[in-house]
């Protein structure tokens, strides 16, 4: 029930990124969907790894929740471009095409029920929208923002695949995955500045004009 | 036969426009003014039913025919509607398709109704209420449908009564997105705030009202008073959704009911105070998202 409810709010907060017009609104609820998630390794382990789960969820916590939205929120203030998220597909139709996705990662769920360690049909809908909710923004929004955006919803969602099919990855490998994130995160956001400051926009769909 | 179901369908007929005074009521005390008196509809329908009609030349009978069938649509729906907790007057399997068309009826009557006075005005209103029902309906069919699912029924009578406290601990998020589904649907169908403004007479923005700016007399009276029933027969929908409890007790669970009613009209009250109204332009976007919650919770069920 618990674990229900956190899925179906982590599929909300996809979905929401998906109609949402703001790009300050939108890191917002990365970073909610982040803290969220952080709570996910209490639910799902074993018994016995209480030390571990804890010490997993405050650092997921500390990263997703804390530092990616100050980092993000930086970025967007020195790029000083228009707020808005200059979508290639409009706000109805990606919901539109949300609700196509949301069916297609349950019917996906549904074929691969039982591979895991006792996990549910929506413990894996909600991972695989999560992955396909951010593909889509990496591809249907022009902000080089929301890229970074669309990769951490992406991010998101192997983590909680990872955590809900195999039940005990060697923390190394977590802490690892968590490190390359962050550097990710790190360089896009410089990234970004630099493109910022060369053209007076961060629109992605101009880059192609580049020449060498 | 029994008696009963008749009996409640009589008062929701009596109370239904007592809802809308208490959501101008509360609107009116939260803006710090006292507002018109609680049964301010009553003494309107009284008044216009009193007036006589007067018909442009340009109109035909679908004109005068609008207001007649709407409101015995609605009152169709009325019959398929449970009253809280007990069943309606008139049950069967699949009424919920029923209740759905009746509601569909009422409006395309109303349409065509706007559309037969030649205004390109009311057209423009027709134009927006067809293309957000047709993003409403398809939200309100999937919430039903999961509620189908939950209570393994196909008749309103049995679908709503039947949603328990258990359904609420089983089932619980693909109940409160339905109802998250319905609260946003019934705004928008009746052509609340953050849809539309009952209030305004503001030509760009208007979807409901400027279909029936041409209509006077009796023939206001009754889309008044249909919009009335309308309002309550999807608010009690949403209210016997939203209250697990049944005592079995015929005044127990009406007195249940009417206070679930009285509640949210004063949410709706609290709802108009507290948002502005939406550009026009996001109203799908809102509609749209009712449906992905409609569409999340059916397949919550489903799985």
């Amino acid at each position: 029930m618990g674990l229900d409810t956190l899925f179906v709010f982590l599929v909300l907060t996809s979905l929401i990124l998906l109609g949402s017009s703001l790009l300050s609104s939108s890191i917002r609820v990365v970073a909610l969907q982040g803290a969220v998630l952080s709570f996910l390794p209490f639910l799902v382990m074993e018994p016995g790894w209480a030390g571990r789960a804890v010490f997993l969820a405050a650092l997921t916590m500390a990263l997703k929740g804390i530092v990616f939205p100050t980092l993000l929120n930086r970025s967007l203030r020195e790029a000083n471009v228009r707020r808005e998220m200059a979508p290639l597909v409009g706000y109805s139709l990606s919901l539109a095409l949300g609700i196509a996705l949301l069916i297609l990662a349950f019917w996906l769920a549904g074929r691969l029920h039982g591979i895991g360690v006792g996990l549910s049909t929506l413990s894996l809908a909600a991972a695989f929208f999560m992955m396909f909710t951010g593909l889509f923004l990496i591809i249907a929004r022009r902000k080089a923002l929301t890229q970074v955006l669309g990769f951490l919803v992406l991010e998101n969602g192997i983590y909680s695949f990872g955590l809900t099919v195999v039940g005990h990855i060697h923390w190394l490998v977590e802490l690892g995955v968590l490190l390359d994130v962050f550097v990710a995160v790190f360089i896009m956001g410089i990234a970004i500045d630099h493109i910022s400051r060369e053209f007076d926009h961060i629109n992605v769909d101009q880059l192609d004009q580049l020449k060498g | 036969m029994n008696a009963i179901p008749w009996i409640h369908m009589v008062v929701a007929l009596v109370l239904a426009p007592l809802l809308l005074g208490v959501i101008n009521r509360t609107k009116a005390r939260v803006a710090g003014r006292d507002g018109a008196p609680l049964l301010q509809l009553y003494f309107d329908l009284w008044k216009l039913l009193r007036k006589g009609a007067v018909y442009s030349r340009t109109t035909t009978w679908v004109f005068r025919a609008g207001p007649l069938i709407g409101l015995a649509a609605v009152l169709g729906a009325l019959l398929l509607t449970p009253f809280g907790k007990s069943a309606a007057p008139l049950r069967f399997d699949g009424d919920l398709i029923l209740f759905a068309y009746w509601l569909g009826l009422m409006r395309f009557v109303t349409v065509l109704a706007a559309l037969d006075t030649g205004s390109s005005f009311e057209g423009m209103g027709a134009s927006r209420e067809v293309f957000f029902s047709a993003l409403a309906e398809p939200a309100f069919l999937l919430g039903l449908l999961g509620l189908a699912r939950v209570t393994d029924a196909i008749s309103l009578s049995t679908i709503l009564p039947g949603v328990t406290a258990a359904n609420w601990l089983s089932a619980g998020p693909a109940l409160a997105l339905i109802a998250a589904a319905w609260l946003v649907i019934l705004l928008a169908e009746n052509a609340r705030i953050p849809v539309d403004d009952p209030n305004t007479h503001l030509e760009l923005t208007m979807i409901h009202e400027v279909m029936v700016l041409d209509h006077g007399g009796p023939d206001l009276g009754l889309i008044l008073y249909g919009a009335a029933l309308k309002l309550w027969v999807m608010g009690a929908l949403l209210v016997s959704l939203l209250t697990p409890v049944r005592y079995g007790v015929v005044w127990q669970d009406a007195l249940v009911f009417l206070g679930g009613m009285l509640i949210l009209a004063v949410g709706i009250g609290l709802i108009e105070s507290a948002m502005a109204r939406l550009r026009l332009t996001r109203v799908p976007q809102l509609l749209m998202g009712a449906l992905a919650l409609a569409a999340l919770a059916l397949m919550l069920t489903m799985k």
